[in-house]
């Protein structure tokens, strides 16, 4: 059967197609047509030809074959070191297999590749940091899941999360009504307990553009209501965007470098539009990779840089303490061992190692913080990263990817842990619901709420 | 025979080694796409190159790269390896003598002693990185013949060149050996993965440009390899 009706090479476009896709119970139908898709070989090898350059041609090619990239993945360390998760060898006979024998490759073996694509890489790009050569699997199974993608081959959440940003332009079913609603409902309900806060749509010139991840309005509004109250106290002009305000990319996940195109831009287009000075994101690490570090290169941006300076969460956060516009009852400091998560898509990504400290500096007592080892851009993925917390099929292999991360914290002897990021705050509560190691972990707004040193009026007490 | 071959043959060899070489450079940058490798290259060159000079020299320092502290041993036998292979072939009397006559000029000579304790450097590090090879599942798993052969082909020319050295067998059989199985390396080093000799640098100065650049030089962070 060359297509079939939920598992084919075509995206999700329609609303029609995305419910029929959602209805199907764990992909149970669509994983059964994937066994049957045809591969288009000669639209695969068209597609690398036109997009396989220099970089990872020859990193296909000059791979010493050494070994050294085994210890840098957590996958391989926490498989027992089994030979067949070598970073080299997984990017090796997947991608660098299709590529010896020029796209003509079947079903089977795209199955196979897409096990390994999205279940044994999260592309976190530890491993290029470890390569003699400086060959990057994980820029290079960024590149194998789009031409999987292309294929059909892509995991049934995936496919779907792709297809939610193509018809909702949000990782799930937010339509523009439903977020200013979510803004005008959180600003109503939050303003009883601080006078005066309001969530500004589409104010024009603002100090502050914030974007944020469609979870928050779809499943934890609270969130939105903290950063409002964070931006109130901080005597922040800031402002959302009706449309736009959706910075993540399921689609970078999924491999569909059109749709993640698609997406950018329109944030992109917010921000010409309502001209902020600045803007600035939630706390997701792939979503700031997504619209800041990778975006501006899928919207064709010369300097690799969005239309405004957009900043992570832990920046602006850092600096407004910094500036003395938050600041932190000392009293209420964290006064128990704690340790911080680093994320991949803005350590690794993007070099934000001290600022997420500083902020620690800030509101943990002296001698409290602990260091994961390694840390900062040495850090281990959470175990969930490049969506693998999302994908049904994979959950057992993911449920063992998450030890690493479970050791690191074990060793760090702490309880509490700082989870800057989405996806890490996820994955660290599933490793706690699978291992039940006793911890807790927070995002930094509910914390930094909880430890404001807040001008007398400004808040009401009930 | 040999004078064909140290005559207008190795000319030749040259000429397609090193020209072939330039030609896999000259390749590697035109095959550059700003949007595809998602690295802006020109609009923050400073940042960029200054992110491709740390990443090479933490490199090709022994002690620099995290990577290489992690692993002594297999730190040890990678650069005498390469140290030996570089070293002995350009700094080699005889070489220079050759180099002296045919062209005028010659490159400063290392004693004897010290070109035959480099050339069994190489070859006593190659035994120990195919040992490596076997032993460590991690790497035999990568392993392939292609990778013993480049290591034959590389080895070759030393093991040959040491025999000749000590007239071991038949002198003029081993020298002609000697040269042949160097040339044979010098026409592999464009067209196959020795090309690594030269895209080494390509490739890590690219990486180093992405940490330079996007991935934390722009926000002041100076990436530790």
């Amino acid at each position: 059967m060359p297509q079939g009706k939920l598992c084919n090479r075509q995206p999700i476009n329609t609303d029609e197609q995305l419910k029929l896709t959602l209805s199907d119970k764990s992909g149970k139908q669509y994983y059964a047509e994937m066994q049957e898709l045809d591969v288009d070989t000669n639209a695969l090898w068209a597609t690398i030809q036109k997009t396989m350059k220099s970089r990872i041609k020859t990193w296909l090619e000059i791979c010493a074959h050494c070994g050294m990239c085994a210890d840098s993945c957590f996958l391989y360390q926490v498989n027992d070191c089994v030979p067949e998760q070598v970073p080299s060898y997984k990017i090796q006979s997947t991608l660098g297999h299709i590529v010896k024998k020029k796209g003509q490759v079947d079903n089977e073996f795209m199955r196979k590749c897409m096990k390994i694509a999205w279940s044994q890489c999260t592309c976190c790009n530890r491993c290029g940091m470890y390569c003699p050569h400086g060959i990057d699997m994980g820029v290079m199974f960024s590149y194998l899941r789009g031409l999987l993608y292309s294929q059909g081959f892509v995991p049934w959440e995936l496919k779907i999360g792709s297809g939610m940003h193509r018809v909702y332009r949000a990782q799930m079913d937010v339509t523009t009504e439903d977020w200013v609603e979510t803004c005008e409902w959180m600003a109503e309900e939050t303003e009883e307990e601080w006078p005066g806060l309001t969530i500004p749509v589409d104010k024009q010139d603002a100090e502050i553009m914030y974007t944020c991840n469609a979870r928050e309005p779809k499943h934890y509004p609270e969130d939105l209501a903290e950063a409002a109250v964070l931006f109130h106290v901080a005597g922040t002009n800031w402002t959302v965007p009706s449309e736009g305000w959706e910075q993540t990319s399921l689609s970078m996940f999924a491999g569909d470098w059109e749709c993640c195109k698609d997406n950018v831009n329109h944030v992109y287009d917010a921000i010409e539009r309502l001209n902020p000075a600045r803007v600035t994101g939630t706390e997701c690490g792939h979503a700031h990779r997504a619209t800041v570090i990778e975006g501006p290169y899928w919207a064709g941006r010369k300097d690799g840089l969005p239309p405004k300076p957009y900043i992570h969460y832990v920046e602006w956060l850092a600096e407004a303490l910094r500036e003395g516009k938050l600041k932190i009852d000392p009293a209420k400091r964290i006064k128990e061992p704690v340790t911080l998560q680093d994320s991949c898509n803005y350590v690794r990504n993007q070099g934000l190692k001290d600022v997420t400290r500083e902020i620690l500096s800030y509101i943990v007592e002296p001698g409290y913080f602990v260091e994961m080892a390694p840390n900062k851009e040495h850090n281990y993925c959470c175990g969930g990263g490049g969506g693998f917390n999302g994908i049904g099929l994979y959950r057992e292999q993911r449920n063992v990817a998450l030890r690493k991360k479970m050791d690191q914290i074990l060793d760090t002897g702490c309880k509490l842990v700082i989870a800057p990021c989405h996806n890490c705050w996820d994955a660290i509560r599933d490793l706690e619901e699978e291992y039940e190691i006793g911890i807790r972990w927070s995002f930094l707004k509910p914390l930094i709420i909880g430890m404001l040193d807040i001008p007398e009026g400004m808040r009401v007490e009930w | 025979m040999y004078e064909l071959l140290t005559g207008p043959f190795m000319w030749l060899v040259f000429a397609i080694s090193f020209g072939g070489l330039l030609v896999r450079v000259v390749l590697y940058f035109k095959g550059l796409s700003q949007q595809l490798d998602r690295v802006a290259y020109k609009a923050h060159l400073s940042y960029g190159l200054k992110g491709a000079f740390n990443s090479i020299f933490s490199w090709l320092n022994p002690v620099g790269a995290r990577a290489w502290r992690k692993k002594p041993g297999f730190t040890l036998v990678f650069f005498a390896f390469h140290i030996g292979l570089l070293a002995t072939p350009i700094f080699l009397a005889a070489h220079n003598i050759m180099l002296q006559e045919n062209v005028g000029f010659g490159l400063p000579q290392m004693p004897a002693f010290l070109a035959d304790l480099l050339s069994w450097t190489v070859i006593v590090a190659c035994v120990a990185i195919v040992l490596r090879r076997i032993a460590l599942p991690e790497v035999r798993i990568l392993t392939t013949a292609y990778d013993y052969l480049m290591l034959l082909i590389t080895v070759a020319p030393f093991v040959t060149g040491l025999i000749a050295r000590y007239q071991m067998g038949d002198y003029q059989f081993w020298l002609l050996a000697h040269i042949i199985t160097g040339q044979i390396w010098l026409l592999c080093l464009p067209f196959t993965k020795l090309s690594h000799c030269v895209l080494f640098f390509c490739s890590r100065a690219q990486l180093g440009m992405d940490y330079g650049i996007k991935r934390g030089g722009l926000k002041g962070s100076t990436f530790s390899w």
